[in-house]
C-alpha cells in the first residue's frame, strides 16, 4: 500500500545536517543534526521553546533553514515548498488543531488525499469517467483504511467543530495518513488529551508504525515522557537549539545531562503511568 | 404454525432448522447483513451456512465434543452468531457474556460454565481471556476475528476464525458428510445455551436451555404476533441478553428474516434509521433514551416547531388516551390525528427508525406509564413484554389494540400463568427452563412441578391482564401498612429527561426518600444555558440550582400520590449508578442490596435531622482503575 521506495527498513530516510535557524538575532536552532531511520518512531523532547517545533517546520519547509541541509530519502530538499515535500510522501499534524471546523470529518480527511486525485476540472465537474473512478478508490480507501483504524465510524458525518479536542486531533491523524506518508511529523499528538484519549492515540502511533500495510517512519515530538519511552526507538533531546543527545529510551533516562536539562526527577515524568 | 409451516417437535433443534432454512433460502435470500466500511455488506443464507460449517468443522479439530462449552464475547456481529450456532451444530453449548463484563466476572462465568472454547472479537476480548486463562484450566482455545492489533500475538492456543475456517475445510476434505451427521444427531431436549442471568443479589446463576425451550417459545410469540421473512431486524442488544436471543435465535431462524448488525455501538441508532426495522424489541432505558432525546430536542428548538410539537402531541395522546379506554376515535379527532402524523409524528418516527414498526416491544424491566403513553401518542404500538431467562425469554404479551399500560398483557400459547397465595406470579409452559448450572439448591427453589416460581409478585385483573407489582423482595411497606412498589415511583421520576436512575426507599420507615442521579448531558447542558459552571458531575450535582431543577421534577412525580406514597426528602448522587461497580446488573436493573450496604451513611443520613452528608468511596473504572472520592452531599426536603 505504501511506496518503499528504494529504501529499506533502517536506512535513513530522513538527515538534518548541521541546521541553524536564526529569527533576528535569536538562534532558534544551533547546528541540530538528525539521522532518522526509516521504520523507527524517533521522538524529539525539549523544554518548552527548545526547538521542537521549529525542527518540525524546517524538515516539512514552513521555515527555511539558513544554514544546513535537510536531506529526505538522499535528496537535498532545502529549496521545495511543502506541498512539494508532500507529494514525496511527507506528512504532519499540529501542535494546536489546524482543521477546518465548518466541514465534515470525512471532508477534512478527504483534503489530505487531494495529492492522489488527478483527474482535470471537464470530468470532476460532471462527476464521469476518472473522476469518478478516483473519488471511489478515495473513499475506499479513506473507509477501510482510515477509519476503520482510528475507529471515527460514529463521527464520520459530523461537523469537526463540535467534537470533543480528544477526537479532533484523531481527525487530524487521519488526514495526514490520508496522504499516504512514509514519514509522518506528530507535533504533540497527545496534548490535552485525558487519560483514555492518550492510550487510544498511542495505540493508534504505534499501530500505523507497526502494521504491515503502513510501516510509516515517525517523528514524534511529545511532553508525555510516559509514551514517549515507552513506543519510540530513539529520542533526540534538544536543549535551547543546542542538540544533547540521541540515542535508544534508556540511554537518554540515564543521561545525567538530559535528566538535569528535563526529565527531572524521576517522578515528574512517571506520572501518567 | 401457518406462517412458517414449521412443525416443532422435539427431535428439532436449532441446528436441524438452521440447515433447513439454509437449503430452502440458499443464496437467493440475505440473511444477514453488517454495515462495515460505511457500507451495509449482506450475506445469504449459503454464505451464513458455509461460514458456520467450517467453523463447527475447525472447532471439532481442535477438540470440541459434545456438550462441551463455548464461551462468546464481543459486539453483535455475524461472526459472533456464527460461533454460537457452530457450537450448536456440533452439539456444544454456547455461553454468552456482557461486552463490558469486567474481568472477574469473565473468570467466574468462564470458570463455573467449564468452557474450553472462548470467542472474542478483538485484542481486548482475547486479552481478558489471556489474563484469566491460568485461573481457568478446561479453557483451551481463544478464537478472534478482528486482527487489528493481534500483529504481537505468538500464543499457540490463539486462533483466527478464518485460520479455524481453514482448518475445517480439511476435515470436510478427510470426512465428508461428518457435519450433516453431527447435526442429525441432535435431539431437542439437549441443551443448547446456558446463560447466566443478571442476579440483582447474589453471584450470576447458570439457567440451562434447551432447543425445545428456545423453538416452542418463538413459535409461541410469533403466533400472537405474526413476522415475515421480508422483515428486518437490527441486532444491537447484547446477545448475552435473552431478548436479543429470542428475537435473533427463536424467531428470526423460524421465519427468515433479515438481521442486522451495525457498524458500531456508537453508530447503533444512526443504523437502525437506516434499515426501519420491522420488529424491535429493547429493555425500557432504551425507550426512556429516546423519550429523553426527543424531549431534549424540543427544548431546543424554535418556538413554531414548538408549538407543532405541543399541537401534534396534545392530538397524540388524545387519541392514545382513547384507545386505551377502548373507545373509538370521533371523526374530527382522526382529522386532527393525521394532520399531526404530517406536521410531526411522520419525521420523528423517522428519525427514532420507528418508520417501519410493526411490532416493538419493552421488557426485561419496568417501563413507566409515562414512557408508554409517549410512544403511543407518536403513533408507535408498542407493547410490554414480561418474562425470564428461565422461560427462554418470554411468557406475556400484549396483544395488539388491547394494550393497558399499568399491565404486561395475556400469556402466550401453550402457557399457564397463576399467583400463589403468597402473591408471587409462577408460569408454566413447554418454554420452561432445564434447571440452573450446578446449582440444584436453586433449581429445587425456582422449578417445582414444572411451574416456574418469578420471585415477582403481582396480580391477575379484570381483564385477565397480569399486573406486576415488583420483585417480591422489593416491595416495601409504607407507614400505614399498605403495600408499595419502589420500582413505580423510580420510573415516575424516570420519565423527567433530567434524571438517568432513582433509587427510591422507605421500607417499614417514616417517610419516602430517594437518591437520584441526574442525567449528565441533559443537565450539563442546561447548565450551560444557565451560565452555571461546573467542572464534573460531582460538581453539577451538587449545586443549588441543580437541587431546585431536581426537586422540581420530584414534586411533579409525588402529584397525585397519597401522602404517605410522597418522596419527603433527596439528595443527588455524585455519580451516576453503574453496572461496573456492581451497582445496576449488566441489564441495568438497581441492585437494592448492593445500593443499600454501599451508600448506608447516605440512607442513615436520610432519616436523619441532617442536612449534609459525608462520603468516602472508592470508584472502578472499566480498565479496573480506582479513584478516591471525598465529597459532602447535600440533604433536601420537599414539600408535601
Amino acid at each position: 500500500m505504501v511506496q518503499g521506495g528504494a529504501l529499506r527498513e533502517g536506512d535513513t530516510i530522513l538527515e538534518l545536517k548541521d541546521v541553524h535557524m536564526y529569527f533576528g538575532k535569536v538562534a532558534a536552532l544551533s547546528g541540530v543534526s538528525l539521522d532518522v531511520k526509516k521504520g523507527e518512531i524517533h521522538s524529539i523532547i525539549g523544554p518548552n521553546g527548545a526547538g521542537k517545533t521549529v525542527m518540525m517546520n524546517c524538515i516539512n519547509g514552513l521555515y527555511r533553514p539558513q544554514k544546513g541541509d535537510v536531506v529526505y530519502k538522499g535528496r537535498r530538499i532545502n529549496d521545495l515548498k511543502p506541498y512539494q515535500r508532500a507529494e514525496l510522501g511527507l506528512s504532519r499534524t499540529f501542535q494546536k488543531v489546524e482543521l477546518f471546523g465548518g466541514m465534515s470529518v470525512l471532508d477534512n480527511i478527504r483534503l489530505g488525499r487531494h495529492i492522489h486525485l488527478h483527474s482535470g476540472i471537464g470530468c470532476g465537474s460532471i462527476y464521469i469517467g476518472k473522476t469518478k473512478k478516483e473519488e471511489l478508490e478515495c473513499r475506499k480507501f479513506l473507509e477501510e483504511e482510515i477509519i476503520d483504524l482510528l475507529e471515527i465510524e460514529d463521527i464520520r458525518d459530523k461537523t469537526v467543530h463540535m467534537l470533543p479536542y480528544g477526537l479532533q486531533k484523531r481527525v487530524e491523524l487521519g488526514r495526514a495518513l490520508a496522504l499516504q506518508p512514509e514519514l509522518l511529523l506528530l507535533d504533540e499528538p497527545l496534548a490535552g488529551l485525558n487519560l483514555e484519549e492518550v492510550e487510544d492515540m498511542a495505540r493508534f502511533i504505534l499501530d500505523i508504525n507497526e502494521e504491515k500495510r503502513w510501516r510509516v517512519t515517525c517523528i514524534l515530538v511529545e511532553h508525555d515522557m510516559g509514551v514517549v519511552m515507552d513506543i519510540s526507538n530513539r529520542v533526540f533531546v534538544l536543549n535551547f537549539g543546542n542538540p544533547i543527545m540521541d540515542g535508544p529510551p534508556s540511554e537518554v533516562q540515564k543521561n545525567p545531562e538530559v535528566v538535569k536539562a528535563y526529565l527531572g526527577e524521576e517522578d515528574s515524568y512517571s506520572t501518567r503511568r | 404454525m401457518q406462517q412458517t409451516g414449521i412443525e416443532i417437535t422435539k427431535d428439532l433443534t436449532i441446528p436441524k432448522l438452521f440447515v433447513a432454512q439454509c437449503k430452502k433460502y440458499g443464496k437467493n435470500k440475505v440473511a444477514m447483513r453488517e454495515k462495515e466500511f460505511g457500507i451495509w455488506i449482506p450475506f445469504t443464507w449459503q454464505d451464513y451456512y458455509d461460514n458456520v460449517k467450517y467453523l463447527c468443522l475447525g472447532m471439532v479439530s481442535l477438540g470440541l465434543k459434545k456438550g462441551d462449552k463455548v464461551a462468546m464475547i464481543g459486539d453483535n456481529r455475524p461472526e459472533g452468531l456464527w460461533a454460537e450456532m457452530a457450537a450448536m451444530c456440533a452439539g456444544g453449548i454456547g455461553v454468552w457474556l456482557f461486552q463490558d463484563c469486567m474481568m472477574d466476572e469473565v473468570k467466574y462465568i468462564i470458570d463455573h460454565s467449564d468452557t474450553t472454547f472462548f470467542v472474542g472479537e478483538t485484542q481486548e476480548e482475547a486479552d481478558k481471556a489471556l489474563a484469566i486463562k491460568d485461573a481457568c484450566p478446561r479453557l483451551k482455545w481463544i478464537l478472534w476475528d478482528d486482527p487489528k492489533g493481534m500483529r504481537n500475538y505468538k500464543e499457540d492456543f490463539l486462533i483466527s476464525i478464518k485460520e479455524l475456517q481453514e482448518k475445517g475445510k480439511e476435515l470436510d476434505k478427510k470426512d465428508p458428510g461428518l457435519f450433516e451427521k453431527m447435526v442429525s444427531d441432535g435431539h431437542g431436549d439437549e441443551t443448547c445455551l446456558l446463560f447466566y442471568t443478571s442476579g440483582t443479589t447474589s453471584l450470576p446463576k447458570g439457567a440451562l436451555l434447551s432447543h425445545w425451550n428456545m423453538l416452542t417459545m418463538g413459535h409461541n410469540l410469533m403466533s400472537v404476533d405474526p413476522c415475515y421473512d421480508t422483515d428486518d431486524f437490527v441486532s444491537y442488544l447484547p446477545f448475552a441478553w435473552i431478548g436479543e436471543q429470542m428475537m435473533s435465535i427463536s424467531c428470526g431462524l423460524q421465519i427468515g428474516y433479515t438481521l442486522n448488525f451495525p457498524e458500531e455501538p456508537g453508530t447503533a441508532r444512526e443504523n437502525i434509521r437506516e434499515i426501519g426495522p420491522h420488529v424491535m424489541f429493547a429493555p425500557p432505558r432504551l425507550y426512556e433514551g429516546m423519550t429523553r432525546q426527543v424531549q431534549v430536542k424540543y427544548i431546543d428548538s424554535t418556538w413554531i416547531k414548538k408549538k407543532v410539537y405541543e399541537f401534534a402531541t396534545w392530538v397524540g395522546y388524545r387519541v392514545a388516551n382513547l384507545k386505551f379506554e377502548g373507545k373509538s376515535v370521533p371523526a374530527g379527532m382522526t382529522i386532527l390525528n393525521w394532520i399531526a402524523y404530517l406536521l410531526m409524528q411522520k419525521k420523528l418516527k423517522d428519525h427514532l427508525g420507528m418508520s417501519h414498526l410493526r411490532h416493538c416491544y419493552t421488557g426485561g424491566a419496568a417501563m413507566g406509564p409515562d414512557h408508554f403513553r409517549f410512544f403511543h401518542a407518536l403513533g408507535v404500538n408498542l407493547k410490554q413484554i414480561y418474562g425470564q431467562t428461565e422461560i427462554a425469554g418470554i411468557s406475556i404479551v400484549h396483544r395488539d389494540g388491547g394494550v393497558k399500560f399499568d399491565t404486561v398483557g395475556t400469556p402466550i400459547p401453550e402457557t399457564e400463568v397463576k399467583i400463589t397465595d403468597a402473591g408471587e406470579i409462577i408460569t408454566k409452559s413447554p418454554s420452561v427452563f432445564l434447571g440452573y448450572y450446578k446449582n440444584d439448591e436453586a433449581t429445587v427453589k425456582t422449578l417445582v412441578d414444572n411451574w416456574l416460581y418469578s420471585g415477582d409478585r403481582g396480580f391477575i385483573d379484570e381483564d385477565g391482564h397480569l399486573v406486576v407489582f415488583d420483585r417480591s423482595k422489593d416491595v416495601m411497606t409504607l407507614r400505614d401498612g399498605r403495600p408499595f412498589s419502589p420500582q413505580y415511583l423510580e420510573t415516575r421520576l424516570k420519565f423527567s429527561p433530567y434524571i438517568q436512575e432513582a433509587w427510591v426507599i422507605g421500607d417499614k420507615r417514616d417517610y419516602i426518600t430517594a437518591v437520584m442521579c441526574i442525567d449528565y448531558a441533559v443537565v450539563g447542558k442546561w447548565a450551560d444555558e444557565k451560565k452555571l459552571n461546573y467542572t464534573s458531575y460531582q460538581e453539577l450535582s451538587q449545586k443549588v440550582e441543580v437541587y431546585d431543577l431536581v426537586q422540581k421534577q420530584i414534586e411533579e412525580a409525588n402529584r397525585d400520590l397519597p401522602e404517605v406514597a410522597k418522596i419527603h426528602k433527596f439528595v443527588n448522587l455524585y455519580k451516576a449508578f453503574d453496572a461496573d461497580d456492581e451497582e445496576l446488573t449488566r441489564t441495568s436493573k438497581l441492585r437494592r442490596a448492593f445500593v443499600e450496604n454501599r451508600y448506608k451513611d447516605i440512607l442513615a443520613a436520610l432519616y436523619l435531622d441532617a442536612d449534609m452528608v459525608h462520603m468516602d468511596t472508592t470508584i472502578t473504572y472499566e480498565d479496573g482503575r480506582e479513584q478516591r472520592i471525598k465529597t459532602d452531599l447535600a440533604i433536601r426536603k420537599v414539600k408535601v
